[in-house]
């Protein structure tokens, strides 16, 4: 045998290896997954085709029936994006899941409660509804705020080098403490934001479209409050720290970043949006109680995986196509299957949801956006 | 002699990376190879590749004629190869002896029934795992053997470590054995007496052994044949003697001016100087 | 931060030990002060305070109430006083120095208290928050009045942090001795259920009357003197524990066998002669506990074994219990609807128990498998979502109005007739039957978890749990391994929803919330996961005393507040003792074992061994490394 010096090798043109097809594969985990996968697409489709149908024949929806539904959608998806956010930047940040971040919500919205209450009972709701709602977003912004640094601080701090299921744990704790925490301060009972003024809350027209003044407004605090954000974090500085830490924490810390304080204002940040949405939540349904966090705080963890977690922008969208997908899906595809009381199963669309999401697209449709140790 | 492994025309790129280019290999039954070359040199991922935690992109990786490409690792392990990993990756909460006997699954087969009802077939396997666990372990001395067999695994020294990871790879029965730095972090002693168990790896368990190795003592020792990896590509193979004096594996470790400076100057010293710097 | 933090290198500037009483870190023990008296305004908001203040402890002294609230300060100002001293520095000397670090701490909770009790008697909030109300005032001043109260409450907190911070300063044995005297005297004020009950059984119901008040609560003579005999046998037979042991682990390996083999009889005999002697509220306590003691052993084999989070699990629970519902009730309503299940199984007469079993069993494991196939390959914290969501799709659906012709909906499934044994009927109105089935199946439970855990299976499931990726290099089939897992927790926890079935009569959706699911978490969790007895003991303690998700504990005015309680028992967890509280007994055997073995080692009766070969023996087991003994980590990416 000589010591060959490599010249590049003359073998056969190498091949190349392709991932085997779903057909090729022998693997039954992959069979099972597809057949899911196919069963899925069977029943969407169907449930969609019978309702193109039922709609040109004339049986279905009205057009104007149809378009409510798509507001309401935007309107509750808007939310779904705000309380996104929170988890989102977390995950991109610290790779774990802040399961309490739905009860962060959940403060925001019984805080709402107690100021715009109050308010309501001295008379300045009715008499100055801009300067009350300010007061109620800045208290709520406050609380949620001050509870999602708390919850840094006590129960996630300590865990950070963990293995990552431990600090999930942990937050699932937090969660269930918040919620009977709130329980046991306010009661069980639901509890009603005050309606909204009337000239705020009629109809009025839009872009040809007639909303209701309380859909606006939602959309409207949303929207600013996005911009804010993306201002936040594209245009200061604390905000390209935050994409270092959330890109490297190690390199980062070498760049002279305070680690632990980007990490404190990220879940801050998070916070301070679930805030915000939990007033609107409040103004919109006015109901709150101390289980309002849990199913928006689902639904919102399955618009941030939607977006790809990490992805800011995405979580948004995420969160709109969810809210869509909510409002009108049970009766674009489950009412033409004939299946009775739809509005009961909405949960368990957005579950389904939920489920479909993180087994086929755990990286969402707009691309993750995870730190490096995370993304192994 | 049969071809064992058969690796052709392998690549793998991570992002923009080209960890292996167009690499081609093979071992023959009853060999000792050995892959050396400077830090990042890709040897680990070459491990990678062939136990399947890595899929390459481009090329076919043969064992006794079958492509292993595609295969999960325990299916590759179950067809006869197993390793040991650069940074020693126990289970550190199982005791030793179960670390050994939990390597012996692909071998074994009783799941539910056999223990439930304590069939005859179940105790018999339990007792060959058991048996076939303390034989490897032995093969290392009193080490790892004794009152030790009880204990979990973080209790052990670094070089107990190094020698109970060989005695899980070997428990798992392969035919080619694929060893990452197996004395790294041991002394000179202990190194040494490693070398040697190397050869009985061989000799007494026919064994087919691939090592990563830095120590060029050990190399010399023990290798059959030397493969010299830089940056992906095979830069040099044949025997210890002609590898090592190879001016152009020399100027891989040692950047071009040294290699031209020292003249002939010897991998010995060349590898030692490169291994200070992992 | 920084405070302490040169505070602490005064301390060590200065030579350890002796200190004077202005030694005391002013600004750790003011900090535990503020945290001592938000606790205590928190408990009293939340209603705890006023709602455990009707539950006797020791009459007419101490209520359970007032034991929360004053049990903050003597905490506290025990913390305050605690000092951590690192390894290699002499431990200083405690005195006068501790005493007053407690009380500062007690004195600044008082002052906030005190506080709080001025706001709560000048404002009215009582709409916003249900329990700002003058019952709250009432017990914080001590019905004393505002003026007086605070007063009180002050000198409160400073004697009893002060109380707290002095517990350092008695000597070793005095405080073993005070602390048994204490849990006992405790002990036997919770458990005055179950200790009247069986004193009862024996006929001795006079000495219940003795040790007891008549509207419940520990008198204080018989208290003091259960202290007493509590302090005197620690006293008397300390060590003696210690010895047994040793004793027990130099036994040869077939004697201690038969030891052990006596131990398990007694047990068994135990446990069927006990409830004979219980009445019916302590026995329905029992099977309650032995449901979750099922429920926790299936979690376990899946968190504790596999590294599986499973925070769906309450869905196995349900199927095992509707099937079972499903089968055996003559009223399910899809007998009586006209779908397309009563054209094609309306032949199949309503079961009996024993026979429809295999077929709930079955059900489960095929729903194991359905929702464990997909979920296997995920990430850990993504899977923990996944089997959530199930969880809540499989509760949904069944609460539906869709498949209420086959579930019944909110109605749930009625009539499910007890487990019919040919002679007699087992159901929820005789306890004592139910408890002796559950443990029949508790039995069988502890025995498939061991034999699958010491057996190829189960070595598997622990190397994926510790390290998944290479646990697939040695060859083990990664994906079908941790499906057996699945599907052995769902088993088991059909078993238990089975008996739930027939020992209720009648099953509804809002029996299988989410909070099930995340009780037994707590349970494996406190009780240490992949530990038998650790999880078990966890489930008698917490499902025990403070009950379960409906179902009413020993104390059970906590009903209200014991969700509350999980959550934070929960986080205290994760923080401070993730491995559980109760100690692995087969971990420390072996270790026991190890340094018995390792002295014969060392005295050289094997060939062949050198001294460099002892030396060999590893370092100390790191921090690190018993942290990883949780071994969630191989189970994440
Ligand atoms: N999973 C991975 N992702 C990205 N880069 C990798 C990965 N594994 C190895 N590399 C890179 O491939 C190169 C070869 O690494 P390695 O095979 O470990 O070298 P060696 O074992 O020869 O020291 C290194 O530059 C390393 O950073
Ligand atoms: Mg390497």
């Amino acid at each position: 045998m000589a010591a060959t010096t490599s010249a590049k090798p003359t073998g056969p043109t190498p091949v190349k290896n392709k991932k085997k097809s779903v057909f090729q594969t022998n693997n039954w985990v992959d069979i099972f997954l597809t057949v899911v996968r196919l069963v899925a697409i069977g029943i969407i489709g169907l449930g969609f085709t019978l309702f193109v149908i039922q709609q040109a024949t004339g049986e279905g929806l009205s057009s104007e029936a149809l378009r409510n539904l798509i507001v309401a959608g935007i309107a509750q998806g808007a939310m779904y994006g705000l309380i996104a956010l929170g988890y989102s930047m977390v995950y991109g940040v610290l790779g774990f899941i802040n399961f309490a971040h739905g009860e962060v919500f959940m403060s925001g919205a019984i805080a709402g409660w107690i100021v715009s209450d109050t308010l309501f009972k001295n008379g300045l709701w009715e008499s100055n509804f801009i300067v009350s709602l300010l007061i109620v977003l800045t208290v709520s912004v406050f609380v949620s705020t001050a509870a999602t640094i708390l919850m840094e601080r006590i129960a996630y701090r300590p865990l950070r080098e963990s293995p990552r299921l431990i600090p999930l744990i942990t937050s699932i704790g937090v969660s269930f403490f918040m919620q009977n925490a709130v329980l046991g301060l306010i009661g069980p009972s639901s509890k009603n934001f005050p309606a909204l003024p009337e000239w705020l809350s009629k109809k009025r027209g839009f872009l040809g479209i007639e909303l209701e003044g309380t859909k606006l407004l939602v959309l409207f605090v949303a929207f600013v409050s996005m911009a804010g954000l993306w201002f936040f974090v594209e245009r200061t500085k604390t905000g390209k720290a935050m994409r270092a830490v959330a890109e490297d924490k190690e390199i980062a810390a070498l760049m002279g970043i305070n680690v632990d304080r980007i990490i404190i204002t990220t879940f801050a940040v998070g916070g301070a949006m679930a805030g915000v949405a939990g007033v609107l939540w409040g103004l919109l349904f006015r109901g709150v109680s101390f289980l309002t966090g849990f199913l928006p705080g689902i639904k919102a963890f399955t618009a941030a995986v939607i977006g790809g977690v990490g992805n800011l922008g995405g979580s948004m969208a995420g969160g709109l196509i969810l809210g869509v997908a909510e409002s009108v899906g049970p009766l674009l595809i489950l009412e033409p299957l004939g299946i009775p009381g739809v509005s009961q199963l909405k949960d368990v669309v957005a579950f389904s949801v939920l489920v479909l999401v993180l087994l086929f697209k755990p990286s969402g449709l707009f691309g993750e956006r995870l730190s490096a140790e995370d993304r192994a | 002699m049969t071809r064992l492994l058969e690796i052709e025309n392998v690549s793998i790129t991570f992002g923009g990376l080209k960890a292996i280019d167009d690499l081609n290999f093979h071992v023959d039954e009853g060999e000792i190879v050995s892959v050396i070359g400077p830090n990042g040199a890709g040897k680990t991922t070459f491990f990678n590749t062939i136990t399947g935690l890595v899929t390459p992109q481009i090329g076919d990786i043969k064992f006794e004629g079958q492509s292993l490409i595609g295969l999960d690792p325990n299916e590759i392990t179950a067809r006869g190869l197993a390793r040991t990993f650069q940074n020693v990756r126990l289970f550190p909460q199982m005791t030793i002896l179960e670390n050994v006997m939990v390597a012996q699954h692909c071998r074994t087969n009783q799941r539910v029934i056999g223990p439930l009802f304590r069939t005859a077939a179940w105790k018999k396997e339990e007792a060959e795992i058991r048996e076939r666990a303390e034989k490897v372990l032995g093969f290392f001395g009193h080490r790892l053997v004794g009152y030790r067999l009880e204990q979990p695994a973080f209790v052990l020294s670094y070089a107990n470590r190094r020698r109970l990871e060989i005695a899980r790879a070997m428990a798992t029965q392969p035919k080619l054995l694929l060893l990452d730095e197996p004395v790294a972090g041991m002394n000179p002693k202990e190194s040494e007496e490693l070398t040697h168990l190397i050869g009985r790896l061989r000799s007494e368990w026919g064994f087919s052994i691939v090592m990563i190795e830095h120590d060029m003592g050990v190399v010399r020792d023990v290798s059959d044949r030397v493969v010299v990896l830089d940056h992906g590509v095979t830069i040099a193979q044949g025997s210890y003697e002609e590898v090592s004096t190879n001016p152009t594996v020399i100027e891989a470790y040692l950047g071009k001016a040294a290699a031209e400076s020292e003249g002939g100057g010897s991998l010995d010293s060349a590898a030692h100087s490169g291994e200070g710097a992992h | 931060m920084t405070a302490t933090a040169a505070n602490t290198s005064d301390a060590m500037a200065s030579a350890p030990g002796v200190r004077s009483a202005t030694d005391v870190d002013w600004r750790r023990s003011a900090n535990i002060g503020g945290i001592l008296g938000i606790t205590a305004v928190f408990i009293g908001l939340v209603g705890m305070a006023v709602g455990l203040d009707k539950r006797m402890l020791i009459d007419p002294v101490l209520s359970l109430g007032y034991l929360f609230v004053l049990a903050i300060p003597l905490i506290g100002g025990w913390i305050a006083a605690r000092e951590i001293t690192l390894e290699g520095m002499t431990a200083p000397i405690k005195g006068a120095r501790d005493i007053v670090a407690g009380a500062v701490a007690g004195l600044v909770g008082g002052a906030v208290v005190a506080m709080f009790l001025v706001m709560l008697n000048a404002w009215d909030l009582q709409e916003l928050l249900p329990n700002w109300s003058d019952a709250l005032l009432d017990m914080y001043t001590f019905g004393q009045g505002v003026g007086v109260g605070i007063v009180l409450v002050l000198v409160v907190g400073l004697v009893l942090g002060a109380i707290g911070g002095a517990v350092h300063v008695i000597p070793a044995k005095p405080r073993r001795l005070l602390s048994i005297a204490v849990q006992w005297v405790i002990s036997f004020a919770v458990l005055e259920a179950v200790i009247d009950d069986l004193l009862g059984g024996f006929g001795l119901q006079a000495v219940a009357d003795v040790i007891y008040a008549r509207r419940g609560g520990l008198l204080i003579i018989p208290g003091l003197i259960i202290g007493a005999i509590a302090a005197f046998v620690a006293h008397r037979f300390e060590g003696k524990g210690a010895e047994l042991k040793t004793q027990y682990m130099e036994l040869e390996p077939e004697r201690k066998n038969q030891v052990s083999k006596q131990g398990l009889i007694i047990m068994v005999v135990l446990g069927i002669v006990l409830p004979i002697f219980l009445g019916k509220i302590v026995n329905e306590l029992l099977s309650n506990v032995g449901l979750f003691i099922l429920l926790a052993l299936g979690l376990n084999v899946v968190i504790g074994r596999a590294g599986i989070l499973d925070i769906g699990y309450v869905a196995f629970f349900a199927v095992g219990s509707y099937m079972m519902a499903f089968l055996t009730s003559p009223l399910a309503p899809w007998r009586e609807s006209d779908g397309i299940l009563s054209a094609v199984f309306g032949w199949l007469p309503v079961l009996n128990w024993f026979v429809a079993l295999p077929i709930v069993v079955l059900t489960a494991a095929i729903v194991g498998v359905l929702i464990g196939t997909p979920v296997i390959r995920m990430r850990g914290d993504y899977l923990a979502i996944v089997t959530l969501g199930f969880g809540e799709i499989i509760r949904l659906l069944f609460l539906s109005d869709w498949l209420a012709p086959t579930f019944g909906g909110a109605q749930g499934i009625r009539s499910i007739p007890g487990v019919n044994l040919g002679f007699a009927e087992i159901n929820g109105t005789d306890p004592r039957a139910v408890f002796y089935l559950v443990a029949i199946f508790v039995a069988i439970a502890i025995y498939v978890s061991s034999q699958l855990e010491t057996s190829r299976l189960g070595r598997a499931w622990m190397a994926i749990r510790e390290d998944e990726s290479v646990a697939e290099a040695m060859g083990i089939n990664t994906v079908t391994t941790k499906l057996f897992a699945f599907v052995v927790g769902a088993i088991l926890a059909s078993f238990s929803g089975a008996i739930f079935a027939a020992k209720v009569g009648s099953v509804f959706p809002n029996s299988f919330e989410l909070l099930v699911s995340i009780i037994i978490l707590v349970v494996v969790i406190v009780g240490g996961m992949g530990n038998i007895p650790g999880v078990m003991m966890g489930a008698v303690v917490l499902i025990g005393v403070l009950g379960g998700p409906s179902q009413p504990g020993l104390l059970q005015e906590f009903s209200e507040f014991k969700l509350l309680i999980y959550g934070a028992l929960l986080v205290f967890m994760m923080l401070k003792k993730p491995e559980g509280l109760i100690p692995n007994a087969a971990r420390n055997r072996e270790l026991h074992q190890e340094e018995a073995l390792q002295d014969a080692w060392l005295k050289g009766d094997k060939p062949g061994t050198t001294k460099d070969e002892v030396d060999d023996a590893g370092p100390a087991p790191s921090a690190a490394d018993i942290d990883g003994s949780l071994g969630l980590g191989g189970a994440t990416s």
